[in-house]
């Protein structure tokens, strides 16, 4: 990627240490604006953890984290989704008990500003917002392809379904970066296929995409720019070529049956 | 504040606490234990402990000792407590065991959410509470307890004076905790115990029985408490169906302070804690001791939720 | 799964669906009716013919006049409601919520009451004050605690509020109970004020011997503090709450500000509760310690969940049942005297606790969603046999 791209998210020597775990060690990278980066590496080499010291779950015991220039670590984990860094869960986190349409309106209420008064009273703002709520909603679940689901419970829908609607309740937070974890994770091929399409997608509406994968031809087949991490390490970052004839990725990574 | 009375007492005032911390430490044993493997605050441990205290009354009631019997012969007196304790102990065991089985199990079955097992753990205690609390148990009266141990000081050099149910307690709850320490962390139960602590799953893939396990670690808790048990009630020379109330938020508290899930923890935590409570209350003043533990446990959750030693038995929290 | 509870399941979506199907107009007039029903419930000539068919038991209550158990229920279920917002919508396990009723009660008796040490002693008042002049105080204050009690706890992790809110109202029921500044511990305060108002004969509407004035009054409480529950969970702030209750992590993660949704949980909770306090006193006229007791929190919290927590029809349905069912027992003529059915109350109450979470966690009328999920599975049992 050439220099003169604007720097969105700056992972800066991000130490994070539990106990006596190094599960980062040193990570240093950079995502551009318009970019999907994936993010490798073979399980347990602190992917996750590292999504989760960019929203917040944790904090970085070195370094810093700086999007759109400004610093992360003192910042509110919903403040930060406010910033535009919104992400889904390797292991589904919807709420179960509400239907898709309401998970969605809950990522979309990250810019709402309807509090008691206004929901009390039945004030125009919360009008205007149940409505726009809604509208952005149905707009983004048409987005994802789970139209039909609008009404049903979460945790009645399909797995890869609610997989969908992760990305949907992220994407109604108005992310300006979207952190997607494993979104793969248990997809036969073609499921794997349209969520490639659905990743470009997402991209051509000008959200940044932070993707963290398992399967190596997946990411080598969406991303502009890849990083491996092992053990807590960054052992590379480039473009996906060069990382896959990379030999130390070769030899922690895809020497990996897993990947083959 | 008064530091006068702090100085002064101040021997005392340390034996006491740390018999009553020795209490303290046996009861939050339980809470940690189950903690540790369910992650859930077993509030019906205080209720264990209260069938503790009631088991002693009818054992000795049995063998013909009530409140008005005067004080039997020493030796008399060690054997009478000995069975109590193993009767107690018994008695608390199978409660807490019976709490598993019939209330939390199901909810584990069917994959409840945590909240469904606080509301359960709040209902059996309750349920515990008033049953002892029934016209044909307790009738909410306060039972007194027969005499046992001489009251005179066994021990006594300089200021420090140390009477017989004081060195028992102290010696006792020692020897409990030990022998737990020993069987969770040598014996082939207790590293089931530890495995299931760490991940229940992983403990399950390597054939670990994780209901046999956590049956197990109710067993212990109640067993400890039980014990516990007969040595509060010795001291304060009655019961009553509430009388695991406070006692249970202390002994959780010290099991907080010490770090939740973590045997050693829990036996340095409910020795300070007898101790913060003792000199506190001469500071403060007697009525406002049971507050004390109480902001203790506030501060420390506010501050330092892991506690002195940390959270262990089990993994950190994601 | 027992056929009890298939057949309650299968009647209750019957029913439920029936409803739904029917046009808006009749469901209107079918609630007004009812409401109309409810204001007319306690005048004699009216419930004595409430019998169950056949047998000719009465289905009003003798041992207690019925108005009153009814007034009774009437506050119970203001405090189901609130702790409804709490813990139904929130998840948040309040162990200590009556708590705040008793906020509401002992402010609106120590500005109410000619007895109050703030005018006998302190003399902060000159005379008491009317009733209805205290209940906004009363409601504010009772928010304040909320917010006072919420603010350190509520950043502890789910288990460690409930141990904490318990603990809290123990610690302030016993200084409550030993201290005599000014709630004059168990002696209490005496000669609460009653609300106001007179009949044209110049009797005063709220006075002692007639307690129906007082029902209606808790009745129209009710109908606002429904319509306040509505507006609530059907806005953003109501999606906030059972976001935080399904997930707190994630829906923090969502970028909702969970602190300042669950203080406003705990805020708006304690103010009803608060309300349901001086209502209760202003019946009273007694206010002591013990109005603080934890059996008191947990009837309240069984209550909601006998009925369905996070469902408003299932907290007000709870808070009904757990007055109405022991006071009518009592009045049964063929129950034997020498059975108290107090004394037994609380441990059934336990009991059902228990129960309730093995067998119903959603409540007997649980909120609709539930509803909507038993009639998937039926669909998908339906399609099974063919
Ligand atoms: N909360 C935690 N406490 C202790 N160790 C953790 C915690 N979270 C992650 N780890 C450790 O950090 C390392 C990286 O984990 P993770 O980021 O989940 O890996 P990945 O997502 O790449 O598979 C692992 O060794 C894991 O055990
Ligand atoms: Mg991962």
């Amino acid at each position: 990627m050439s220099s003169e791209k604007k720097a969105l998210l700056e992972v800066k020597n991000v130490t994070l240490r539990f106990g006596g775990v190094v599960a980062l060690d040193k990570v240093d990278f950079t995502l551009y604006e318009g970019e999907i980066l994936g993010l490798i590496g073979p399980n347990g080499a602190g992917k996750t953890t590292c999504f989760n010291a960019m929203t917040g779950v944790y904090r970085p015991t070195e370094g810093e984290i700086l999007f759109d220039g400004q610093t992360l670590s003192d910042k509110k984990r919903y403040k930060i989704t406010k910033m535009g860094l919104a992400r889904t869960f390797q292991n589904i986190r919807l709420f179960p008990e509400m239907t898709a349409m309401e998970n969605v309106a809950v990522g979309a209420d990250a810019h709402h500003k309807t509090s008691i008064p206004s929901a009390l009273l039945r004030l125009p703002r919360h009008w205007k917002e149940e409505r726009d709520g809604r509208e952005f909603g149905q707009h983004l679940l048409d987005f994802v392809g789970i139209t039909a689901r609008s009404d049903e419970l979460a945790r009645n829908l399909p797995y890869g379904d609610q997989r969908r609607l992760e990305i949907a309740r992220a994407l109604a937070t108005r992310p300006k970066l979207l952190c997607l974890d494993e979104p793969a994770a248990g997809f036969n091929p073609a499921e794997k296929q349209s969520l490639l399409d659905l990743i470009r997608k997402i991209r051509d509406t000008g959200v940044t995409v932070l993707l963290i994968e398992h399967d190596m031809r997946l990411v080598m087949g969406v991303t502009d720019r890849i990083v491996v991490l092992e053990f807590g390490r960054k052992i590379a970052d480039g473009l996906p070529a060069e990382v896959r004839d990379n030999p130390k990725v070769i030899g922690a990574y895809l020497g990996v049956p897993d990947a083959a | 504040m008064n530091f006068d009375d702090l100085f002064r007492g101040f021997e005392e005032l340390t034996i006491t606490g740390l018999a009553q911390g020795s209490v303290y430490a046996l009861v939050a044993l339980g809470y940690t234990l189950v903690y540790g493997v369910l992650r859930l605050i077993n509030f019906a441990h205080s209720e264990v402990f209260m069938f503790g205290t009631f088991a002693a009354v009818w054992i000795w009631g049995v063998m013909g000792f009530d409140a008005d019997s005067s004080r039997p012969a020493v030796w008399l007196a060690l054997l009478l407590i000995l069975v109590a304790m193993v009767f107690a102990a018994l008695v608390s065991g199978g409660v807490a065991m019976l709490v598993e089985v019939s209330a939390y199990r199901p909810l584990r079955k069917r994959n409840a959410p945590p909240l469904a097992f606080l509301i359960t753990a709040i209902g059996a205690s309750f349920v515990l509470l008033e049953f002892m609390a029934l016209p044909f148990m307790s009738d909410r009266r306060q039972i007194g307890m027969p005499p046992m141990l001489p009251t005179a000081p066994i021990i006594s050099v300089g200021g420090w004076e140390v009477n017989p149910l004081q060195l028992m307690t102290i010696v006792v709850a020692l020897v409990m905790m030990f022998s737990l320490d020993w069987f969770v962390n040598k014996t082939k139960f207790g590293r089931g115990i530890r495995a299931v602590a760490q991940d229940a799953n992983t403990a399950a893939l390597m054939g670990v029985n994780k209901s046999r396990v956590i049956l197990l670690v109710f067993l212990l808790g109640g067993l400890m408490a039980g014990v516990a048990a007969v040595l509060a009630s010795m001291r304060t020379g009655y019961t009553r169906f509430n009388i695991g109330f406070f006692l249970g938020i202390k002994a959780f508290s010290a099991a907080v302070l010490g770090g939740i899930g973590n045997l050693r923890g829990a036996l340095l935590g409910g020795l300070l804690l007898g101790l913060i409570e003792n000199y506190g209350a001469a500071l403060f003043g007697t009525e406002w001791k049971d507050a004390i533990s109480f902001l203790v446990l506030v501060a420390l959750l506010m501050f330092r939720p892991t506690g002195l030693l940390g959270e262990s038995l089990g993994r950190a929290r994601a | 799964m027992t056929s009890a509870q298939n057949w309650w399941k299968r009647t209750s979506n019957t029913v439920g669906s029936a409803w739904r199907g029917m046009p808006k107009w009749v469901r209107i007039l079918a609630t007004l009716l009812f409401v109309a029903f409810l204001y007319i419930l306690p005048n004699k000539e009216f419930y004595e013919y409430l019998n169950i068919p056949g047998v000719w038991i009465p289905l009003y209550t003798t041992g207690v006049e019925f108005p009153s158990a009814l007034f009774f229920a009437t506050w119970m279920i203001l405090l189901t409601l609130g702790l409804n917002i709490v813990c139904g919508y929130a998840g948040l396990l309040d162990l200590g919520f009556f708590g705040f009723f008793a906020v509401g009660a002992y402010t609106v008796a120590l500005l109410t009451s000619p007895d109050s040490k703030l005018i006998t002693e302190y003399h902060w008042l000159e005379s008491p004050w009317p009733w209805l002049v205290t209940v906004p105080i009363a409601v504010s204050l009772a928010l304040l605690s909320g917010v006072l009690l919420g603010w350190p706890t509520l950043r502890l992790r789910g288990d460690y509020l409930a141990i904490v809110t318990l603990g809290f109202a123990e610690v302030i029921r016993i200084i409550a109970r030993n201290q005599d500044w000014i709630l004059n511990g168990d002696r209490g305060i005496t000669r609460v004020g009653h609300p106001p108002g007179k009949w044209s004969d110049g009797k005063a509407i709220f006075g002692i011997l007639d307690t129906r004035p007082y029902y209606w009054l808790g009745l129209t409480l009710i109908i606002l503090v429904i319509f306040v529950s509505r507006n609530l969970v059907r806005s953003r702030v109501g999606r906030a709450w059972i976001a935080i209750r399904e997930d707190e992590d994630a829906a923090e993660l969502m970028g909702v500000p969970t602190f300042k949704f669950k203080l406003w949980a705990f805020a708006m909770g304690a103010s009803i509760g608060g309300l349901s306090g001086t209502l209760w006193a202003g019946q009273n006229s007694f206010v002591n310690s013990s109005t603080f007791s934890l059996e008191n929190s947990i009837l309240v919290l069984a209550a909601l969940l006998l009925g369905g927590a996070g469902s408003i029809g299932g907290a007000i349905l709870g808070g009904f049942l757990v007055v109405y069912v022991p006071e009518w027992l009592r009045s049964l003529p063929f129950l034997p005297e020498s059975i108290d059915v107090n004394k037994y109350r609380y441990l059934v109450f336990g009991i059902i606790l228990v129960v309730m979470m093995i067998f119903k966690p959603g409540g007997i009328w649980p909120n609709r969603r539930r509803v909507e999920e038993y009639k998937d599975r039926a669909k998908e049992v339906a399609v099974g046999v063919v």
